[in-house]
């Protein structure tokens, strides 16, 4: 059997072979380090104890169930406070409870969703306190 | 081996009431009693206790407005985050001014007194107990609450404009752009609304929940504008209807308005 265009064939195929795989060796051995979160916010240096609504391993896994859940407990209930597992009373807000904390939301929301690809709408209508001042 | 009579009989009769039991009275108002209900929670640490109802409801004395007053837009627009586009076609309107010849097509006839033909009534959501852009919604973005409250759930809302449709007061707005660069100043308080989102007033639930009255009623320096239960005989707005005819709009629609205008 013959090849036409032996060259240009298999040079080809070569490119083709190195784009397909160019994801799969490039980042290879090189980790990309986990972000890294600032927890140094005046608000949270003020704590006496440094706890978040929920414990921090549950807050880092659910806190989209959970954010889900305030939603719709604020807007199709009207339910606006939230009881924690250890009794705390706390007001339902983004704005105002999570960010009143976390009120550096570059180094702390968007370091780890921009790390982990998430894009989440919240702020196309909820208001970042340092956006607007 | 084929079922015998008595079998089959039994089969029919247990697949029959499988079919009929979701909808007997008590099991789907079971079901149905978790939507739109207002649960009780505990107040906000530090803040006033929630104002509750069993019907909201608003009264209108246009006839008290001071000419040229527009006390309860600015507090309505500037509590919500209203943008203002510059534009009448795009105009975001939760509560705006209309003559009464937009606002009671059928009672404006040649002879109604210069005086109250020229006079600007407040025009708002009538938070219908009927309300025809419940009923229409896809998503149910929008609902009604148990007090009355006619709400939207922004985050649900599709951008359909089925509501804007069948609502026959022309209460929606619709974001035809990005709002945010339109707001004069921002209200952290309260959030803003996202292009292609319907918006509309709600009669402050935020404020009933902080236990205080609506931010148009707090403004309105004439006490033009009345607020409280309609079920209850002893508020405020049932001794102003009480004291002679009120008229609401568009009543032979049957979406029943809450909003009533006593001229």
């Amino acid at each position: 059997m013959k090849l036409y265009n032996k060259k240009m064939v298999i040079a080809g195929l070569a490119v083709f072979l190195i784009a397909a795989t160019f994801p799969l060796w490039y980042g290879r051995g090189k980790a990309v380090l986990p972000p890294d979160l600032k927890l140094d916010t005046p608000a949270i240096e003020r704590l006496k104890e440094k706890r978040c609504v929920e414990p921090v391993a549950y807050m880092r896994t659910n806190h989209r169930s959970l954010l889900a859940a305030w939603r719709d407990d604020v807007v199709r209930e009207g339910k606006r406070t939230y009881t924690a597992t250890d009794g705390r009373i706390h007001p339902i807000a983004l704005t105002g409870t999570c960010l009143g904390c976390h009120s550096n939301k570059k180094q702390f929301c968007d370091r780890c969703h921009d790390y982990s690809g998430a894009k989440p709408t919240c702020w196309s209508c909820h208001i970042i306190p340092e956006e607007v001042r | 081996m084929a079922p015998t009579r008595r079998e089959f009989l039994k089969m029919t009769g247990f697949s029959a009431a499988g079919l009929v039991l979701p909808f007997l009275p008590s099991l789907a108002s079971a079901q149905a009693g978790t939507a739109g209900t207002v649960g009780s929670s505990p107040a906000v640490p530090g803040g006033l206790p929630a104002l509750k109802a069993k019907r909201w409801a608003m009264t209108i004395e246009p006839r008290k407005c001071r000419p040229d007053c527009t006390d309860c837009i600015a507090a309505c627009h500037l509590e919500h985050n209203v943008p203002d586009f510059k534009n009448p076609k795009d105009d975001i309107r939760w509560i705006s001014l209309e003559k009464i010849g937009h606002v009671f097509p059928a009672e404006a006839h040649p002879r109604i007194p210069e005086l109250i033909a020229e006079l600007p009534l407040p025009i708002l959501c009538n938070h219908c107990a009927n309300p025809t852009c419940v009923r229409v919604c896809p998503t149910q973005a929008t609902f009604k609450r148990a007090d009355g409250i006619v709400m939207m759930d922004y985050h649900r809302c599709i951008g359909c404009r089925f509501c804007m449709a069948a609502c026959p007061y022309g209460s929606r707005s619709m974001n035809y752009r990005d709002p945010r660069p339109f707001i004069g100043k921002i209200n952290p308080a309260f959030p803003t609304r996202a292009k292609g989102v319907v918006e509309k007033c709600n009669f402050c639930e935020e404020r009933l929940a902080r236990g205080v009255l609506p931010a148009c009623v707090i403004a309105c320096k004439d006490k033009a504008l009345g607020f409280g239960d309609l079920e209850d005989p002893r508020s405020g707005i049932r001794s102003i209807l009480d004291k002679g005819l009120s008229l609401r709009r568009r009543p032979e629609l049957g979406t029943l308005p809450q909003v009533y205008y006593i001229l």
